[in-house]
């Protein structure tokens, strides 16, 4: 990386460690703002337990809400992380020092997160146990592996299991370094979470090839969990739009297309509040903005063949399902909203070199297109549910209800809670990443430039 | 039981791989500590070979092993003939028994990180916190006899201090 400051090791201590080692004013309201909105959903959560799905808009046929439009946004929003910190990981890209863990950890509490809602959504979460965790076995009745709902918790536990132990494997050394700086109770929790890390050449080695074991591991599953979460949708043939072929690459395209946006929200947040600009520079923004349009237009690609493939054979409900998605009001405002955000404002903005240098421009833009991915959820699963039966009086309009939108309010309160909590607790920023770049940072003289070579050690 | 041993520590990777090399030429094992990770060989250092490549697979076979037990066993257990079709379907067999074989894979690669970094170590023994201050500890573990020659090797290339433990 061409801006790098030379910093020593204690300065990137210094400078990365300091939102665990002292809590500024901020953090406390930050802490109670987040809490209490979370606090509010979480009675939300409960009404709706003691109510019922009642609570909620649904009307038949449309019986899936936000709950489960914003299930699956946090899932595609989980996916980037993982995915971004995997592949910068395998291809050892200078740049993905600063965002691995960043990204990883929020993956790990979007997923949590999304996962909580398909049991909100039962009304009676409780109930699960009989059809998904553990088995009943003294009645003999067992979950039916047949069932995309059976299919979604195995890939998701599995993602979430890999993804939070990616996590832990890599902080490793940075748990040393904290149990080296603290003192006290804190100094003996780290020393237990550190294992009695000691950095041997050994232990360095095995890091490295921890994160791209790893890293090779869990992005087949990552293709596989949104995969899944599109076949939710797609075994369902009798919803018109749900079901085109090309259901999965889009679904694990468009997480990505959405996720990869949020962890340029979250380099944006961390930089400002933690005053990082020497470790999440202006050349991390460019690198993910190009990243972030090669994966819109990907997205745009699979978002366009799968318009195509429904309209394709003219069959009449298809047809009518896409008019209704496309011309009819609310969705035709929400659809132009969709479109803009998620592609037509952020990408030609992209292009611009100086945009994709302004951390601000690169915060907001990257918010539209979560914006516009959210909608998109809620565009393909509405309308298609709105047309499910084939009789006029069943078709019905769907209006969130307060209750709804309170705990889906809070979800995001939840993530943003736990990352918070999350940097308070461990370095966002990996130290020993900060470090190692350092170490192998060198110059060498090209006629009268002098260039960065990176050494790699394979 | 604490370790006998000799620590050196060096605030310049220079003097510390210098070091390195002398402690390898007059013989004696050491070990290097250090806050970040640098360059295999950089201080002469011998790093014994580790069998982490065998934990994925022997992984993946569990969970591969688990999973198919897990939805045939299911659906044998409660045969729901549908449309004259086998019992056991296979595309979500295959489904549930890939992510359980990721599963195995992934836990295993975290059990083999964990085991073939020798961690937990319930005693860190000899070290100093200024390693992870940029600091460069070279370890020598071993007899009375040993320490001693390893110390004044230490202190000739410009150990900062030595330790005894």
């Amino acid at each position: 990386m061409q801006e790098r400051k030379d910093l020593s090791d204690s300065q990137i201590n210094r400078d990365l460690l300091w939102p665990v080692l002292s809590t500024p004013l901020w953090f406390w309201g930050l802490l109670l703002g987040l809490g209490g909105v979370v606090a509010v959903a979480g009675g939300a959560v409960g009404w709706w337990m003691n109510r019922g799905p009642g609570v909620a808009g649904i009307n038949r046929p449309i019986m899936w809400e936000l709950l489960i439009i914003t299930f699956v946004f946090w899932v595609g929003i989980s996916h980037a992380g993982v995915m971004l910190s995997a592949i910068l990981r395998l291809t050892q890209a200078e740049w993905r020092r600063p965002m691995v863990r960043a990204a990883e950890v929020l993956t790990v509490f979007s997923l949590a997160t999304a996962a909580m809602f398909p049991l909100f959504h039962s009304g009676r979460p409780w109930r699960t146990m009989y059809w998904v965790f553990p088995y009943d076995f003294s009645r003999g009745i067992w979950p039916n592996v047949r069932s995309p709902l059976v299919w979604d918790p195995s890939a998701i536990f599995t993602y979430l299991t890999g993804s939070a132990l990616f996590v832990l494997i890599t902080l490793l050394p940075d748990l040393a370094v904290l149990r080296d700086r603290t003192t006290g109770i804190p100094h003996k929790i780290y020393s237990i979470l550190s294992l009695g890390w000691r950095g041997t050449p050994r232990q360095w080695k095995l890091q490295t090839l921890a994160g791209i074991l790893l890293s090779a591991l869990i992005l087949p599953v990552f293709v596989s969990v949104h995969s899944i979460v599109s076949w939710d949708f797609g075994m369902a043939i009798s919803v018109e739009g749900w079901h085109t072929t090309v259901f999965a690459p889009y679904f694990v395209i468009g997480a990505v297309h959405s996720g990869v946006a949020a962890v340029v929200t979250m380099m944006a947040v961390m930089r400002w509040l933690f005053r990082w600009e020497d470790y999440i520079r202006a050349e991390h923004f460019d690198a993910i903005g190009r990243l972030l349009i090669v994966v819109a237009l990907a997205w745009f690609f699979f978002f366009a063949l799968e318009f195509i493939f429904s309209l394709y054979l003219r069959e009449p409900q298809e047809v009518a399902m896409r008019q209704l998605q496309v011309f009819e009001w609310p969705f035709n405002m929400l659809f132009i909203l969709f479109i803009l955000t998620a592609f037509f404002i952020p990408v030609p903005l992209w292009l611009f070199r100086k945009v994709r240098r302004n951390v601000a421009l690169m915060f907001w833009t990257s918010i539209l297109v979560n914006i516009g991915m959210w909608l998109e959820r809620f565009l393909i699963i509405v309308p298609g549910l709105a047309r499910k039966q084939a009789f006029t009086f069943d078709w019905s309009a769907y209006r969130p209800s307060p209750i709804e939108m309170l705990i889906v309010i809070g979800s995001f309160a939840l993530v943003c809670l736990g990352l918070l909590v999350f940097s308070k607790i461990f370095p966002l920023v990996p130290v020993n990443e900060a470090k190692e770049g350092q170490v192998l940072k060198a110059d060498i003289q090209v006629g009268k430039r002098k260039v960065p070579a990176i050494v790699r050690e394979h | 039981m604490a370790e006998r041993g000799v620590l050196g520590l060096f605030s310049d990777v220079e003097s510390a791989a210098n070091a390195g090399t002398a402690l390898r030429e007059a013989g004696i094992e050491f070990e290097v500590l250090s806050g970040s990770p640098y360059p295999e060989g950089a201080f002469s250092e011998h790093t014994p070979p580790h069998r982490l490549y065998v934990f994925p697979f022997l992984g993946a076979l569990c969970g591969f092993s688990v999973a198919i037990l897990l939805t045939a066993g299911t659906q044998l257990a409660y045969p729901l003939v549908t449309g004259g079709k086998p019992v056991l379907s296979i595309p979500p067999m295959a489904i549930i028994t890939y992510e359980g074989t990721m599963l195995g894979a992934i836990l295993f690669t975290v059990l083999g990180v964990v085991f073939e970094s020798r961690l937990p170590r319930p005693i860190v023994g000899l070290y100093d916190k200024r390693i992870t201050e940029g600091w460069i500890g070279l370890l020598v573990v071993g007899e009375e006899g040993l320490l001693g020659p390893a110390e004044r090797i230490l202190r000739q290339h410009g150990a900062v201090e030595v330790k005894r433990g």
